[in-house]
């Protein structure tokens, strides 16, 4: 099996004038393609600090990064820019889709950003992953004509479009209700059945029982790491 | 890329028509404005010199001049210093001068069939005629003789024949009366039709020099002198000479002030068009600054745009966009505001200078330079005043932008 995300010692340390908050303390983890990691901890333990080392949204404070075997804690701005483009899928908790902007135009908005490579035709692409979450039908909405479980489908097709090697959720379900939370979660089953690596962070454990394997995060160190 | 960055920057300038349409309105007054104010300046420069050339060529004038001696300026001497003999002994000593002409004005009601016209009455010599290119639609100039016997005959402008007979083609027979004294029309002339700001060259009535002077003027100078020289490459010569007989007929020595002072064409000219520069560089500099004033509204607005939009700078990050991505974007947004506001600015200045062409007696002359002028600088506006909010956009941290609500 290939490592897509290997991090050795990243600590993260956030200074706010004379405080310094030591979010991550050191933390050793490595990710294989094709699992489904869910990230559990208390709130405040560091989880979305992890989440954006991984997404490459920021930078360790110390400690190594190699994502698909490429050193990536020591790029600079641009660079990372880069990395989140072709190789990260991020989802959110509030969706953060683009409003008044359609369905179809949200997916296709990060090809533009892809550099290195090219999608054969990005138009069919994000077509093709509007399909993949069962919104084929739904092209030319814009976001406020769909509910919260349609939105946080069109935010997951958005962040498929460009092949990233990685899927990473913080939250993904935190607004939705149960049932839409559910069906979520057997999308992301499907996903990981089809390859893809994902990550996600939840608060719950019947979101978490989705996965395939937990990690429990406290005070900024990985308490526990358990297979489901 | 671009062409994605284009799309966007429409997208979201046709999103919001109504702010779009007030930012961008600076922007429209301001180049319209500098177009309208240099098509106004352009237009009168050219009425000017179009009038100054319908007063003949190789014309040179003599004015009175008040001398100073010793820096105090003799205010007494300094409308009266040309005498009626001047005329005379001008003509008799000039060798490269054609024709010479004093001339009195006098601003007189005339009264002609029971009708009141007030207007200007030149006493001339019949030279003034071909000096000043004047060309008679009826009847017959008056003569040298005429002048030598103050003969009390008239020669009508178009418009005061309008004015006093309705119709020019009746006036000549008929009497007219200057002041109390009368007067026989001999003729009409055609019209020269240009005017502005000297009044209408055609409300006038021309009248023998000697008539004039002394049965109306009563004075003891005449305003001015009006000579032609031979041609046109003689005027230089021409102008010395004149300046000599004048200097020896007023006894001025060597080293003192001239009471006169000659003037050709090219100097009129030159004064009339220097002055309408002056004033059209100050109009334009007014109107640019309007359109300064107009970039720092498209500033603002940008400003607004990019904290409103700091989660959407956060999403296009976190996707993948590099903060030269989205200084560009907001760039564009900016410039493509801008340039629609120039080209506004164009059509309506275009409408407006159609409008004072159709509708005023103003002139206007668009030239296509100062157009690609304001709209360039609308371009440079947009660039200039939107990057600081395009680059305050690109160094948002997107984890910052993201969180901001
Ligand atoms: N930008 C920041 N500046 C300063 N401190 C921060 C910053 N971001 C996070 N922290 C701190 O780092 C610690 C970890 O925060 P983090 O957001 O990773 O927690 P979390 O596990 O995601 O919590 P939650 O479950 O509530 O989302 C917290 O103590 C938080 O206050
Ligand atoms: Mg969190």
């Amino acid at each position: 099996m290939q490592n897509v995300v290997q991090i050795n010692a990243v600590q993260k340390i956030y200074s706010m004038g004379e405080n310094q908050v030591h979010a991550l303390r050191g933390v050793d983890l490595s990710i294989n393609t094709g699992e489904f990691v869910a990230i559990m901890g208390a709130s405040g333990s560091g989880k979305s600090t992890l989440m954006n080392i991984l997404g490459c949204l920021d930078q360790p404070t110390a400690g190594k990064y190699t994502l698909s075997g490429q050193r990536v804690d020591n790029m600079n701005k641009d660079q990372l820019a880069d990395i989140r483009a072709s190789s990260i899928g991020f989802v959110f908790q509030g969706f953060n889709l683009l409003s008044r902007t359609t369905t179809l135009e949200n997916v296709e908005l990060p090809t533009q950003y892809l550099r290195h490579r090219k999608l054969a035709n990005p138009r069919q692409r994000a077509i093709d992953m509007l399909s993949l979450v069962g919104l084929e039908d739904r092209l030319d909405h814009v976001p406020n004509q769909l509910s919260g479980g349609q939105q946080q489908r069109v935010a997951i097709a958005r962040a498929l479009v460009n092949e990233p090697s990685i899927l990473l959720a913080d939250e993904p379900t935190g607004n939705l209700d149960s049932k839409r939370s559910a069906e979520i979660m057997v999308l992301f089953q499907q996903l990981n059945a089809q390859g893809i690596t994902i990550v996600m962070v939840t608060h719950e454990d019947e979101i978490a029982a989705f996965a395939k394997r937990t990690i429990v995060v406290r005070d900024g160190l990985i308490q526990s790491d358990t297979l489901n | 890329m671009l062409f994605s960055i284009f799309q966007t920057a429409f997208k979201n300038i046709l999103r919001n028509r109504m702010r779009t349409l007030l930012t961008v309105l600076g922007i429209v007054i301001g180049v319209g404005a500098v177009i309208i104010m240099v098509a106004v300046g352009k237009g009168s420069e050219a009425t000017i010199q179009k009038q100054i050339e319908s007063m003949g060529t190789n014309l040179l004038m003599v004015y009175p001049r008040a001398f100073s001696s010793g820096g105090v300026r003799m205010s007494g001497t300094s409308r009266t210093s040309l005498k009626l003999k001047d005329v005379q002994s001008i003509k008799e000593q000039s060798t490269l001068l054609q024709g010479v002409s004093g001339r009195v004005r006098l601003n007189e009601q005339v009264i002609a069939e029971g009708k009141n016209w007030n207007t200007s009455i030149e006493g001339v010599n019949p030279d003034y005629q071909e000096i000043r290119d004047w060309h008679l639609a009826h009847g017959d100039f008056f003569d040298d003789y005429d002048v030598r016997q103050s003969r009390k005959v008239a020669v009508l402008g178009a418009t005061t024949a309008q004015e006093l007979f309705g119709d020019a083609s009746v006036a000549v027979g008929k009497k007219i009366r200057i002041r109390t004294v009368p007067f026989t029309v001999i003729g009409v002339l055609q019209s020269k039709g240009a005017s502005g700001p000297g009044g209408d060259q055609d409300d006038v009535i021309m009248a023998p020099l000697n008539t004039v002077y002394y049965r109306l003027s009563g004075r003891n100078f005449i305003n001015d002198i009006y000579v032609s020289a031979v041609s046109i490459d003689k005027m230089n010569e021409a102008q010395a000479e004149l300046e000599d007989i004048l200097r020896r007929i007023h006894r001025i020595k060597a080293g003192q002030n001239d009471d006169f002072m000659v003037r050709n064409q090219s100097d009129i000219l030159s004064t009339a068009t220097d002055m309408t520069k002056t004033f059209t560089l100050l109009l334009s500099a007014i109107a640019g600054i309007s359109l300064l004033v107009g970039g720092i509204g498209i500033m603002n607005i940008m400003l607004v745009s990019v904290t409103e939009r700091n989660r959407e700078i956060g999403i296009r990050m976190a996707l993948g966009a590099r903060g030269k991505d989205i200084l560009l974007q907001f760039l564009i947004e900016s410039v493509v505001l801008c340039v629609l506001g120039g080209l506004l600015g164009i059509a309506f200045a275009l409408a407006v200078c159609y409008g004072l062409e159709k509708w005023t007696e103003m002139t206007t002359v668009i030239d296509s330079s100062i157009m690609l002028i304001a709209f360039s600088f609308s371009a440079a506006v947009g660039i200039f005043f939107g990057y600081y909010p395009a680059s305050k956009a690109a160094k948002l941290n997107p984890i910052d932008a993201l969180r901001y609500e």
